[in-house]
């Protein structure tokens, strides 16, 4: 039983040490996701702060939905007067993305992973958090999602405060520069594989000319930017399933 | 109306998007189709995200356009995460100082 003890305990050590480098690791990659954050939840603030909402109501709701499109639809909802079931319906098409995000994590996670950790992790689904978790070698450990939001959640948080507080007092060049900081990452998410995989950069490429081309369409053009990216996302998704079905190893990478 | 009522209507529907399909989709999923979408759901839905929204994230398109080729090359000869969404703001700045 003696040893039996010790070594239980001594895994149960060695989990925790590995967890905490995840959640560091999780740190590191959350600073850069932190500053592009900052930066583009002033524009929240200020949006937020023009439909009525106090600071401390703005930082709640930055904390609590952690979703640029979806939020900044719901603050001119509620400048615009709508009632409270259009902003819902509003949250659902703007934020569906995350579904389709929740479904690829959940292949993501270890099938042992509890219930707390689920909810935590889809908690945090943003399209950065996402983007770093997908990318993280093997099996996901939550702590890594969890030390990547523990930076960049509270820097959501704080620019959207320092929106609704100050107004527009940073410079517009600053806020230009540091509005492209999030799309930087994530090349640095896409590029690194489709350079490995040519199936993949064709996917990238597509993907840009596809939504350039929505852009443009006036058919498209008035559709919603979340409603876009959605059905983008899940007809050339689909289409390369099918034209190239991927095999086992491949996906384990 | 309460502006807590809103928020609350909004968090709760974000969160239920988010949560359901982790909680509910316990297993690997067999079906080589389903799992090939959702391997490439990632790619496809950062890249839509990305192009042609970054040039209109700045004060003028081509910083942006500029921005995105630089920081293309810079993550294809094997740039990390940070040095690439550093030198994308860096080029937005440096463009935008000379052309703004």
């Amino acid at each position: 039983m003696g040893p039996l003890l010790y070594s239980s305990h001594y895994g149960d050590f060695k989990m925790r040490g590995k967890r905490i480098d995840n959640f560091k690791r999780g740190i590191r990659v959350g600073i850069p996701i932190g500053l592009g954050y900052f930066a583009v939840s002033i524009a929240l603030g200020i949006a937020a702060r023009n439909a009525g909402f106090t600071p401390l109501q703005a930082t709640v709701t930055s904390l609590l939905i952690n979703a640029s499109a979806g939020e900044y639809a719901g603050f001119s909802l509620v400048a615009s007067g709508a009632g409270v079931l259009e902003v819902a319906i509003m949250e659902l098409i703007a934020n569906a993305r995350y579904l389709l995000m929740s479904c690829s994590l959940s292949q993501k996670l270890s099938q042992s992973t509890p219930l707390k950790h689920r909810i935590g992790v889809g908690f945090y689904i943003t399209d950065e958090i996402f983007g770093v978790s997908m990318a993280y070698p093997g099996e996901l450990d939550p702590f890594f999602t969890y030390g990547a939001a523990a930076v960049a959640s509270p820097c959501w948080g704080l620019g959207t405060l320092c929106g609704a507080l100050l107004g527009s007092v940073l410079p517009l060049r600053v806020v230009s520069a540091l509005s492209v900081g999030l799309y930087g990452m994530f090349l640095a998410i896409i590029i690194p594989p489709a350079r490995r995989d040519r199936v993949i950069a064709g996917l990238v490429a597509v993907s840009f000319a596809a939504s350039f081309a929505a852009n443009s369409l006036p058919l498209l053009q008035h559709l919603s930017s979340g409603i876009k990216t959605i059905v983008l996302t899940v007809t050339i998704s689909l289409a390369a399933a099918m034209l190239f079905p991927v095999k086992e190893a491949e996906e384990d990478e | 109306m309460n502006k807590y009522v809103y928020i609350s209507a909004m968090a709760l529907v974000t969160f239920l998007i988010r949560v359901l399909p982790l909680t509910l989709i316990r297993r690997k999923i067999s079906n080589r189709t389903l799992r090939s979408f959702l391997y490439y759901v990632p790619y496809v839905t950062l890249a839509v995200m990305t192009f042609p929204a970054i040039m209109e994230a700045t004060q003028v398109p081509w910083s942006g356009l500029i921005s995105l080729i630089c920081g293309i090359a810079l993550a294809w000869s094997g740039a990390g995460l940070f040095p690439v969404s550093v030198a994308c703001c860096a080029i937005v700045f440096v463009i935008e100082l000379l052309l703004v």
